[in-house]
């Protein structure tokens, strides 16, 4: 049922799934089990990085593989993220298919060479010889303050470098396959995860499946306006369609999934439609991808827009600690349905 | 000391005789600009990549950085390749893609190169990685320079190379300059072995332009780590005849000493093993002139196939981007 797949997080999917016997599970088991599939299915995957082996298993993403897969394939690091990158790049250079798990997006920075100047650009640079089949999970954290240092949203910048590819995935469904299909692409694959996804709940197969990368999914149909949502912003914006349609406006949510491949094709087929672009994303506004799909938007599909692209996102500013500034800092539902209707009326 | 088999000896003259047929050629004709990347010369260095490469089987891997020429020739490398792929020719080895910076050459067990310094340090580490993950009984080595000690990511890739006891050769070859930053400028305490000891890694500095030095630090490495004890590290001091890139020396620039230089070219790896052997009565001055010759020819042959290499065209700018799915590791 293509619904399923498309539908998200809501107290009525999940009557409807139950009702119907399909399965409903968190973001979080959705991503172990992948993890699990893909090591019984391929003895090249292993895992790698700080903590993957600790009891709490990376907020459970990782929990129970060291003893089922044991210390060889469910690898603990020292923390030296930039030289433990080279060592997992190396060995997909020769073979092997590595998940680096990093428990924070804000150690991507350390690792910045090894990702930029060698993964991204290793199959370009041997003219097509060697492939850098690296997965690299980063999990954006948030709130209980998290601060500066240990909350950022990065998945945006890193979709300036050719030859990697960026995932987001919002729901259990997605985090599973787009997982599996990460680890099978045989590209560098920056798999970006937010926190607060992973209790929710949703449909995801049992099985093995995977989800496309650059193809985007309409989460809600609408004909007034566009909003295009990354991550975590899947969820605000359909909160806010929802409580859109209350107020008599349609929107319709649009999930890019990855975001490079970025599926500008879907985004301008639906701004055709609605003539209205809003962008929520996870990241910040300043030079974030809401920026590159706003453009994408407006070279494709210029002609078709009733009012101005707006975009939502993080405010130019490094996280605060305290809860009120947090408050003030992250935007959410009741910001997307304001600027909606900003665009409307 | 056990003498090394003739056909060793005559091996170890032979590839360092390649490697500085192909410099001196790069040297000849970079002046008529029709090679527009930027090289970087091993010329001075030959017997670094001879002595270690003797050692290594062909499924065994070798990680480079921007001065990888030599190591790729000892190695095996396919020279027609490497020479088409100076000119950016679609016969290259990588198509036009990487230049003389980026070589590489997945048969004879050329991994590739990176132009960052110190970048292939972890890399060789990851190879060697796979390769115990795989229980293989082959190794890796990354080779880098001097320059490449100042990077933090050798700390980080020694610890974990000793922790994991992977089978890979860490060579260092310390040229003295880094750019144009000589060693005395740049490093506290003399010794870059000694940070591999600190991590408990076997380390030894040997004489870099003595092949036959190398090959023996090299064998008895190779071995250490064959036998599945885990990294070995091997400084090599030896000397670039060139500047940092390109195929002018630099002490008219002011870069560095001319007496210095002078010093080292007495000291010519070939010239001393040349000598060694004629003296050993392992080859004559006509041999040694037929090896020259040899090498020439190779070198010749080389550049033709280079130069009757077709340019890659704009469509296939866009190529090569990203794998496509299906296509093969």
């Amino acid at each position: 049922m293509p619904w399923t797949k498309v539908l998200i997080d809501d107290e009525d999917l999940k009557t409807a799934l139950r009702k119907d016997g399909l399965r409903v599970t968190t973001y979080v088991n959705a991503l172990n089990e992948a993890h699990r599939q893909l090591l019984d299915a391929d003895p090249a995957v292993y895992v790698i990085g700080e903590g993957v082996d600790d009891p709490g298993g990376v907020f459970g993403s990782t929990r129970g593989l060291l003893a089922a897969y044991g210390p060889d394939r469910i690898m603990d690091i020292p923390i030296a993220e930039n030289g433990l990158t080279g060592i997992a790049l190396g060995s997909a250079l020769c073979g092997m298919k590595p998940i680096f798990v990093h428990m924070r997006q804000d150690f991507l920075p350390m690792c910045m060479d090894q990702i930029v100047n060698h993964a991204a650009k290793w199959h370009y640079m041997t003219g097509g010889k060697c492939s850098a089949p690296l997965v690299i999970r980063a999990l954006a954290g948030r709130g209980w303050g998290s601060a500066a240092q240990h909350s950022q949203t990065l998945h945006g910048i890193f979709t300036a470098f050719a030859g990697l590819k960026v995932a987001v995935p919002a729901t259990p469904y997605d985090a599973k396959g787009l997982l599996i299909a990460a680890v099978r692409d045989g590209n560098p694959v920056l798999f970006c995860e937010h926190r607060w996804l992973y209790g929710f709940e949703g449909y995801a197969p049992d099985g093995m499946y995977e989800v496309p990368f650059g193809k985007a999914v309409v989460r809600k149909p609408g004909t007034q306006v566009t909003i295009v949502a990354v991550s975590l912003m899947v969820y605000e914006a359909m909160k806010a369609a929802r409580e859109l349609e209350r107020l008599g406006v349609s929107a319709e949510v649009v999930d890019p999934r990855t975001i490079k491949p970025l599926d500008r094709a879907a985004i301008a087929e639906s701004v055709r439609k609605t003539g209205r672009l809003l962008v929520a994303d996870t990241g910040g506004v300043h030079s974030g991808i809401s920026a590159e799909i706003t453009a994408g938007a407006c070279e494709d599909a210029f002609s078709f827009m009733k009012a101005p692209p707006a975009r939502i996102g993080l405010p130019d500013c490094p996280t605060p600690a305290g809860a009120e500034l947090e408050k003030a800092f992250y935007p959410g539902a009741a910001d997307i349905v304001a600027c909606a209707l900003r665009l409307v009326r | 000391m056990e003498q090394l088999s003739t056909q060793t000896q005559i091996d170890l003259l032979a590839a360092m005789l390649a490697i500085r047929a192909f410099e001196n050629r790069i040297s000849s004709v970079y002046p008529q600009q029709e090679m527009k990347t930027p090289v970087h010369l091993y010329t001075g260095q030959e017997a670094c990549a001879a002595g270690v490469c003797a050692n290594l089987e062909r499924e065994d891997m070798i990680f480079s950085t921007h001065r990888n020429h030599g190591h790729y020739i000892a190695k095996g490398a396919d020279l027609n390749a490497i020479a088409a792929e100076l000119y950016g020719r679609t016969g290259g080895c990588t198509k036009g893609k990487g230049g003389s910076m980026h070589f590489v050459d997945t048969a004879s067990g050329c991994m590739g190169t990176t132009a960052i310094v110190g970048g292939s340090i972890p890399l060789g580490a990851g190879a060697a990685l796979a390769l115990k993950m795989r229980k293989s009984s082959n190794i890796s080595v990354s080779f880098f320079g001097d320059g490449a000690a100042d990077e933090g990511v050798l700390q980080e890739t020694l610890n974990f190379a000793a922790l994991k006891k992977l089978p890979v050769l860490f060579v260092c070859e310390n040229n003295f300059y880094a750019t144009n930053s000589c060693v005395r400028a740049r490093h506290a305490h003399g010794s870059i072995a000694a940070r591999a000891q600190a991590f408990g890694i076997p380390a030894e500095t040997a004489d870099g332009n003595d092949a036959e030095t190398v090959y023996r630090a090299a064998r008895k490495a190779a071995a250490h780590i064959r036998a599945g004890n885990g990294p070995y590290f091997l400084e090599l001091l030896t000397y670039r005849w060139k500047g940092h890139v390109g195929p002018d020396c630099d002490y008219e620039k002011g870069c560095r000493p001319k007496a210095e230089l002078d010093e080292w070219m007495k000291r010519c790896p070939i010239e001393l093993y040349a000598a060694r052997l004629a003296a050993r009565g392992v080859i004559s001055q006509a041999g040694l002139d037929e090896m020259k010759k040899a090498a020439e020819a190779r070198v010749d042959r080389a550049w033709s196939y280079a130069l009757a290499s077709p340019a890659p065209g704009p469509e296939d700018l866009l190529t090569d981007v990203y794998r496509a799915a299906g296509e093969s590791a």
